[in-house]
């Protein structure tokens, strides 16, 4: 159900942004220009109230999850990327987990044989396998982007490009991360559909970004490949638009329209939802933080007011008994 | 309890049921096994907490306060407003799923509740619906859901079946916490009044008497002496351990369980051993007479108080640092919290090992230190004086106690110990051991007999694993530094792999120990025969 929701409320976008953009001038201005101007503000601006309100929030404690041997004796040989005892291991711990999703790497699934009371636990890498590829052919397809945002083309950009396409396949070439983008989210998509845990867990919200990262990826390659764009005007459009002397986009099709739409509804929806986990994945008190409680205190700004039940306390509630046992007391 | 047979139980249906899980129902009378009974009123009246009444959960009306609902939002704001963690595992969760077959309690009941993930949307869902944009415009279809008496009654059943071991933190790409957010669930709960008597009862005993078990001090003495005069007749020698002794160099502090019942206190017996062997200068507490804290299952406050008395005692009695014995929350508590809460210890001096000169330094300002580190430090310089051979009727694996693995990352010092005190030592498979470990599916206070069908469902992961190297390796021992575990695991252990006994690793050190002027031992602390009779030679 909210699979479907999602998937009409995506086509709706799309082709709200298609109709839009063959009706005429103003609508073009709008959806090429001012849209796409609106929601990188927003989504830049909302990122950082996000960020801001989670930080206002204090850490009172320091509660990492140890997933390996932590700094004691000296003759034991202690994991810091995996108990960090200082900011050095934690920055490698963080590095680890954001650049390479450590943590889903360690991804295992259950294999319950019941007539013969065996649980196992088999390697399951796939999730990893296609949340890193989705990730990083992301990332480089936007740094690709550049080539759109700034004359002359910088030369990592050229870089970029060249190792991207490096098995020279079709004209123009087809850049592996169009591909590891697509496929990735192909199957982070399936997986929501095929293993019942995963669709059962499963909301509108999960499907909607999904859709719409798969809308934004398959104009991109349409754009490319298929209904090809015209890249002189396309430039000529996004540079106007980044320097402020924003006109309506001439001769780049429909296809261009519905991308960058579903790219700014996607700006906007970001700072709202669950793609909080970017910025938000820093923040995690259970990643962040060096394994060094007994080393150095952590001072908690709101800590309690609260006192437990005092020596004195006790000794008095207790004290025909204390006497009787032989306790020494304070007061006798 | 028990009264399905292994082969029933685990007969695990994994899949889902067709309702959404937004529906929430949980019929409490045809789940009994699975659920724990509600605090008795004098306990949450001792501790003046909130709305102290009689009910139970398979009644209609809980009595809630008639303004719970604002009660519970307030609180939630609160939260929000207290702790980044919950703003940030409230925010960022992708509903992926790695965590989804990773929780011992969804693997053991196939209950999609259970699922780290969900167990978390449960409260998400209501957070969704009152604090953010999105649920305030989308409602459901942004995951959002309006909170009912239904919704709370399932956060009372699922918030206490997640015993906080944190084994699916491990394993989040965000490393989403859900011990953390079923805290916050449980502290959410506390201000209606919803919360377990096998949690209240001992936070009030440990309040008044110093120990979750309500033992006074006289009866703390009583049981300490009778601990030592069962030991004399072990070893032949009468140990005579300091109580509340002023001027000692250290405080020693233990889970009160460790002097109450089998096995703890075989355990208890190779801590006085030990420190007689190398000659310590230590005293006991009977007002500190626990280092457990039930507290830390129950709200920050009580988790506070609890811990108070560690520092004050420490204080008063004038130590240099303090000596912590076998038990897993109270690490955890130990190690993150009661310097934060109840520090700074600047009245203390930063921990020396008196026979090594090692200075624990990874404790300079909480100056504690764990008995497993102080005692392979001491094994490592060899200061100890041990005879392996007299644990060689034991097989023996080792149990990675939630809290000292995930939250300390206290994973060699144990196994270091062990390997110098027994000959047979064996691991039980790889992902279930160390941050794998699996729970004994009885912490955080839900180790009650009540609850007993889901705490052997719970139990499966661990008790197969147990399985699997009593049947490959003849195991029949499983050892752990956690005196929770040792409560719990006999059940667990009797019930998916019969024959492993339970055991703290002291008890195997007092075993081993060569203490001078002992008499020539024959059996073991239990009292049991060094060498077991053979059974052809046995009457059976």
């Amino acid at each position: 159900m909210g699979a479907l929701i999602s998937l009409f409320a995506v086509a709706v976008l799309a082709v709200l942004a298609a109709v839009g953009a063959s009706v005429g001038d103003g609508p073009r201005f709008v959806l090429g220009v001012i849209v796409p101007g609106v929601a990188f503000a927003v989504f830049l601006a909302g990122i950082l109230y996000r960020v801001i309100h989670w930080a206002a929030s204090p850490v009172p404690f320091r509660i990492p999850t140890t997933t390996g041997q932590a700094r004691s004796l000296p003759w034991i040989r202690n994991n810091e990327l995996e108990a960090p005892s200082g900011l050095l291991g934690v920055l490698g711990r963080m590095a680890l987990e954001v650049l390479f999703f450590r943590s889903l790497f360690r991804n295992t699934r259950i294999e319950l044989l019941p007539e013969k009371q065996k649980l196992s636990y088999l390697a399951d890498k796939t999730l990893w396998a296609a949340a890193l590829a989705f990730h990083w052919a992301m990332l480089i397809s936007i740094l690709r982007h550049f080539r759109f945002f700034v004359e002359p083309v910088p030369v990592w950009v050229d870089w970029l490009e060249s190792a991207d396409g490096f098995f020279q396949v079709g004209l123009p070439v087809f850049f592996a991360t169009s591909i590891l983008y697509l496929v990735g989210l192909a199957y982070l998509l399936a997986r929501r559909f095929i293993d019942p845990k995963v669709r059962y867990i499963s909301l509108a919200s999960d499907y909607f970004a999904l859709y719409l990262l798969l809308g934004i990826g398959l104009t991109g390659f349409l754009m490319r490949h298929v209904e090809k764009v015209d890249v002189v005007q396309v430039k000529a459009a996004i540079a106007g638009w980044a320097s402020f002397q924003a006109v309506a986009p001439v001769g780049v099709g429909v296809w261009y329209f519905v991308h960058v739409f579903l790219v700014s509804v996607l700006f906007v929806y970001f700072p709202f939802s669950k793609l909080l986990h970017a910025p938000g994945v820093f923040l995690s008190p259970t990643r962040n933080l060096a394994n060094s409680n007994r080393a150095r205190r952590h001072v908690n700004p709101w800590n309690p007011e609260v006192v437990g039940h005092s020596y004195a306390e006790w000794e008095e509630e207790f004290h025909d008994k204390l006497k009787a046992s032989g306790y020494a007391l304070e007061k006798e | 309890m028990a009264e399905k047979s292994p082969q029933e139980l685990i007969q695990i249906d994994f899949t889902p049921p067709p309702r959404n899980w937004m529906n929430p129902a949980v019929d409490f009378e045809a789940r009994r096994g699975t659920w724990s009974y509600p605090a008795a009123v004098k306990n949450l009246d001792y501790l003046g907490m909130p709305n102290p009444r009689e009910w139970s959960p398979t009644d209609l009306d809980w009595k809630l306060p008639p303004n719970w609902k604002q009660i519970i939002h307030d609180g939630f704001e609160d939260l929000l407003k207290k702790y980044r963690s919950l703003k940030i595992f409230m925010d960022i969760c992708v509903r992926c799923g790695a965590c989804a077959d990773k929780c011992h309690f969804y693997i053991g009941s196939g209950d999609p509740k259970n699922m780290p993930v969900l167990r978390a949307e449960l409260l998400r869902s209501i957070y969704r619906q009152d604090f953010t944009t999105m649920g305030r415009i989308f409602g459901s279809l942004a995951g959002g859901r309006e909170l009912t008496e239904e919704v709370l009654k399932e956060w009372y059943y699922y918030f206490f079946q997640c015993t906080e071991c944190r084994r699916c933190s491990v394993y989040c790409p965000y490393g989403i916490d859900t011990a953390e957010v079923t805290m916050m669930a449980r502290e959410l709960l506390n201000l209606v009044g919803l919360n377990i008597n096998w949690i209240l009862e001992p936070v009030a005993n440990c309040q008044r008497t110093g120990n979750h078990l309500g033992i006074q001090p006289h009866t703390y003495k009583d049981n300490v002496e009778f601990l030592c005069d069962e030991l004399a007749d072990v070893t032949g020698i009468k140990l005579d351990p300091p109580i509340n002794r002023k001027g000692a160099e250290v405080l020693f502090v233990i889970p009160s369980a460790d002097y109450f019942a089998d096995p703890g206190t075989y355990t208890f017996c190779g801590y006085l051993m030990l420190f007689e062997h190398i000659g310590l200068d230590y005293t006991l507490s009977s007002y500190a007479s626990d280092g457990g804290n039930f507290g830390l299952f129950n709200s920050v406050e009580n988790l506070k108080r609890l811990n108070w008395k560690i520092y004050q005692e420490a204080r008063r009695l004038g130590v240099k640092w303090i000596l912590g014995g076998e038990c897993g929350h109270m690490w955890r508590v130990m190690h993150q919290y009661m310097d934060t809460l109840n520090g700074p210890a600047d009245f203390l001096e930063v921990p020396r090992s008196p026979f090594t000169g090692t200075v624990f330094s990874n404790t300079a300002s909480t100056k504690m230190v764990h008995i497993c580190e102080f005692t392979s430090d001491l094994l490592r310089h060899g200061k100890l004086k041990l005879d392996k051979s007299r644990n060689d009727k034991y097989r023996v694996t080792f149990h990675d106690s939630c809290n000292p693995a995930r939250a300390v990352g206290l994973l060699e010092e144990p196994r270091y110990v062990l390997k110098n005190v027994c000959n047979h030592f064996f691991e039980m498979p790889e992902n279930t051991i160390r941050e794998h470990t699996f729970c004994c599916a009885g912490g955080a206070g839900l180790g009650n007999d009540e609850n007993m069908e889901m705490r052997l469902r719970g139990g499966l992961p661990r008790g197969n694993a147990l399985r699997w190297v009593r049947d490959h390796n003849d195991v029949n021992l499983m050892t752990c530094i956690c005196a929770i575990d040792r409560a719990t695991l006999p059940p667990l252990a009797n019930y998916w792999a019969p024959g492993v006994e339970i055991a703290g690793i002291h008890e195997l050190v007092g075993n081993a120990l060569i203490m001078e002027g002992e008499n020539e031992r024959t059996t073991d602390l239990r009292g049991l025969p060094l060498v077991p009779e053979k059974e052809e030679q046995g009457d059976v």
